[in-house]
């Protein structure tokens, strides 16, 4: 079997454990001065690639684990942290803050980053939490003309570059099954992400951070859609107030709740 | 959100409240947010298995040779009708003087957090204002009926449960924000506010409360000030002695004392609100408490991390002072055994791949996250290279942030779930305050009574708590009540202690569990004048009885 040659898209996104707040424009999320994170989804896929370099599940090996952010310079921070976990280099498309790529650009960027690098193996997340789109694996797979396996749960890798996914699917799992080249997109259950340590920490420093910029993969940040409004759920319509626990209690009694 | 704190007493009585703890609360927070859902996958840590309550041995029994004051006078109808008249509300008197079918309502008021003690009271009364505390404990001290005033019952001393059949005064009605001032941080609000709410209401406003414990999703500021709560962020924000700038409080008589001054600065006579402060419900009841309230802090760092020794805790501590100083708001101290147990108990995978007989969390809290990351960072590589820590880890965002304080928040809570603990909370020169573990855990394998399997009653005796602080909490879990265990413990800790000044009881207070050692901590001068303030303030001793002095 051919040596993995894995890259790993990640995005900097606002923290999940923060709750989104809408801009006063109505035009997205607020995201200046909030805390950002990792975009979980792609958690698992830097851990899904350490772990199959250390559990050593792929017959041929890992060659190559490289991580990529187009993202502000901020996202340097979630690229080193991802190189802490195990990952070998990084690349850095530098954005300004608050530019955004819509996932066919980085669907095209990701392409030509494939193929300079020499990946065979893609894994991202199966969406980013900002926007969930759920749109770049499957469209830089229709633009490499590569197999896809999205929302994967579990990867297994066999003989002559074979590799089977299982899939989360309404009411079970469904395992499919592709040769190398190939996208996995990531699901919640396929493992459970490490904390970096801190000797990787500082060893992760001294890891090489490529940099670069949209122009050198000829991409601009011009958008085909346009937001035209963004709007919070609608308020919950409130209910009646009790005084105080016993008060419900009997509330739930008349009812006949309990 | 705001009404999830109020539930949490519900909750626990249905027999599963994973009430205190905050982190998977927080993590649900977020699965009601859509575009987030798959937060929905992390477990919940804990279902509290069932009501202890009901097996639980009744105080009485326990402890026989506390005897009931016969001074007290035995409830009747006549006296209920005479607080429900008062009260009106059906749910501010729960009765089970004349109503038998109320006693599951009030066994949740009559058992403490730990299910360790267990009284016989027959009423539960909720005053809905400062008036209503007022003229119930006027009537109880004309009628010499004795009162136990109760917050979040969160306490882990006995001090918030009955003894015999004193009538609980539970303060969860009267939970409002009376008043806050954006200016100089000052919050006024009502004693039964759940502290978690007061934060909640502060965080809307850039403030936080001084104080955090991990009973914040239930226990009241008016119990916290009761008990002078020491909490997670002592370190930074000092004792409650400092930050309260006033209070309102009932005495025995029903005297309604306003102090609810709101000034930093008064030196006009004695300080009289700060007898209020730890005095645990013997000299009257909080109804108000106005407090200073310090600027939320933008940035929260927070590392965890694994040593070989207690002396490279102790370097590690002086190493977080010295390089840290301003932004270090926690350095908490965990064992190998207390880690274990929480690993046990939630099956969460660990921070760190090896074990370590000890380990450390420290928090910074700053207006700058890089800048206080960096700080943080240089730290820990100092501290690493010079082999003082041996792993370590930095959370990387908010929920690797919360996760990590779970280590430490969570060791009370899985201990609960493992069977009962001999809880001593204690402070010692910090030279010495790992050697009271040893030594006692030396004491009770020697005694033959720990052990791995089901034929020793005590499964492990582990250390933890504040070391910011000087604050121990040694834990002896057991998986059963056998009272050649206490023998073992008491009053060996208590002497050990003392020989060292140490005192008996740093944060959690004396309730009935402590009653009997304070000598250990105090001289008889003081303990003399201690006995004089509480029959100054509660001449005929309704509040709070058979505890505390
Ligand atoms: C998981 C857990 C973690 C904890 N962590 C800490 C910690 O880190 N630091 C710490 O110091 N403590 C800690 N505690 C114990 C702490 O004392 C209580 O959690 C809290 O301060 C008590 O508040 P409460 O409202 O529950 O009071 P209760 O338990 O209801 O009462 C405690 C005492 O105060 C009296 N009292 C209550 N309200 C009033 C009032 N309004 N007026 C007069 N007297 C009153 C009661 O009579 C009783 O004697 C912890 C407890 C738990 C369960």
């Amino acid at each position: 079997m051919s040596a993995l040659r894995i890259l790993v898209p990640i995005k900097r996104v606002i923290d999940y454990a923060v709750k989104p707040r809408i801009n006063k424009t109505q035009t997205g999320v607020e995201t200046v001065g909030v805390n950002h994170s990792t975009n979980p989804f792609d958690d698992l896929s830097i851990e899904e690639s350490v772990q199959i370099r250390e559990k050593k599940r792929a017959p041929g090996g890992v060659e190559d684990i490289c991580v990529f952010s187009a993202g502000p310079p901020k996202a340097q921070d979630n690229l080193r942290n991802a190189l802490a976990i195990g990952a070998d280099r990084a690349i850095h498309v530098a954005l300004k803050e608050g530019e955004d790529l819509e996932p066919l650009s980085v669907a095209k960027m990701l392409k030509l980053v494939t193929e300079q690098q020499k990946s065979n193996l893609v894994i991202l997340g199966k969406q980013s939490i900002d926007d969930d789109s759920n749109q770049t694996g499957q469209m830089l797979a229709g633009l490499l003309g590569w197999p896809q396996a999205t929302q994967a749960c579990g990867i297994e890798f066999g003989a002559g570059d074979m590799v089977s996914v299982t899939r989360e699917v309404d009411g079970g799992v469904e395992t499919v099954r592709a040769k190398l080249p190939l996208i996995i997109t990531t699901d919640l259950r396929l493992n459970k992400p490490r904390y970096a340590n801190l000797p990787s920490i500082m060893k992760a420093k001294k890891k090489p951070m490529e940099k670069k910029t949209l122009a050198d993969y000829g991409i601009t940040s011009e958008r085909r859609l346009k937001v035209l409004k963004v709007t919070g759920p609608e308020a919950r319509q409130g209910g009646g107030k009790v005084e105080d626990v016993d008060g419900m209690i009997s509330k739930l009694k008349e009812l006949g709740a309990i | 959100m705001a009404s999830r704190p109020q539930l949490a007493p519900v909750l626990r009585r249905l027999g599963r409240a994973p009430a205190h703890l905050r982190r998977p609360a927080a993590l649900q927070q977020s699965v009601s947010l859509p575009t987030r859902c798959f937060s929905s996958s992390r477990p919940r840590f804990f279902q509290r298995t069932a009501v202890v309550a009901k097996s639980t041995n009744f105080t009485t029994e326990t402890y026989p040779d506390i005897k009931r004051d016969s001074r007290f006078a035995q409830l009747t109808p006549e006296h209920v009708d005479y607080f429900r008249g008062l009260l009106g509300s059906e749910s501010a008197v729960i009765d089970g003087v004349t109503k038998h079918e109320a006693a599951d309502d009030i066994e949740p008021f009559n058992s403490d957090w730990m299910g360790k003690y267990r009284g016989r009271c027959q009423l539960v009364l909720k005053p809905g204002s400062t008036d209503e505390v007022s003229k119930i404990l006027k009537y109880c001290n004309d009628n010499m009926l004795a009162v136990v005033p109760q917050g979040g019952n969160t306490g882990l001393v006995g001090g918030s449960v009955p003894v015999f059949d004193e009538i609980v005064v539970n303060m969860g009605r009267m939970n409002r924000i009376i008043d806050f001032d954006e200016v100089s941080g000052t919050l006024v609000a009502d004693a039964g506010c759940i502290l978690e709410s007061a934060d909640q209401f502060l965080a809307s406003k850039g403030y936080i409360f001084p104080l955090d414990l991990a009973a914040k999703g239930s226990c009241h500021i008016g119990g916290n000030l009761a008990t002078n709560a020491g909490g997670l962020r002592l370190l930074r924000y000092g004792s409650l002695h400092g930050t309260v700038l006033g209070i309102e409080a009932v005495l025995a008589d029903g005297t309604v004392v306003d102090d609810l001054c709101k000034l930093r600065k008064n030196n006009t006579g004695y300080d009289l609100k700060q007898l209020f402060i730890g005095a645990e419900g013997t000299i009257g009841i909080i109804t108000k408490v106005s407090i200073l309230c310090p600027q939320r802090p933008q940035a929260q760092n927070v590392a965890f991390f694994g040593l070989e020794s207690f002396e490279q805790v102790q370097l590690a501590f002086r190493a977080a002072k010295g390089q840290l100083s301003e932004i270090l708001s926690a350095f908490e101290l965990m064992d190998e055994g207390s880690q274990a147990l929480v690993r046990q108990v939630t099956k969460n995978p660990s921070p760190l791949e090896g074990r370590y007989p000890f380990y450390c969390l420290i928090e910074t809290s700053g207006s700058n996250a890089d800048h206080d990351g960096e700080k943080l960072q240089s730290f820990l590589e100092d501290v690493m290279e010079k082999g003082i820590v041996a792993d370590g880890t930095l959370a990387q965002d908010e929920t690797q942030v919360k996760s990590l304080w779970a280590w430490r928040e969570d060791i009370t809570e899985s201990l609960s779930h493992l069977g009962g603990t001999y809880k001593y909370d204690v402070s010692i020169p910090l030279k010495e305050m790992y050697q009271l573990v040893e030594d006692t855990r030396a004491r009770v394998d020697a005694a033959g009574l720990l052990g791995d399997s089901d034929e020793f009653p005590v499964r492990a005796v582990v250390g933890y708590g504040h070391m910011g602080d000087a604050n121990l909490h040694l834990n002896v879990a057991t998986r059963r009540f056998d009272e050649r265990v206490e023998k073992v413990l008491e009053p060996f800790i208590y002497e050990w202690i003392a020989e060292r000044q140490g005192s008996i009881s740093a944060e959690h207070g004396l309730g009935l569990m402590k009653k009997k050692y304070i000598g250990y901590s105090r001289n008889p001068t003081m303990i003399g004048l201690m006995k004089n303030i509480k029959n100054t303030f509660d001449p005929k001793g309704i509040l709070n009885p058979y505890k505390y002095l």
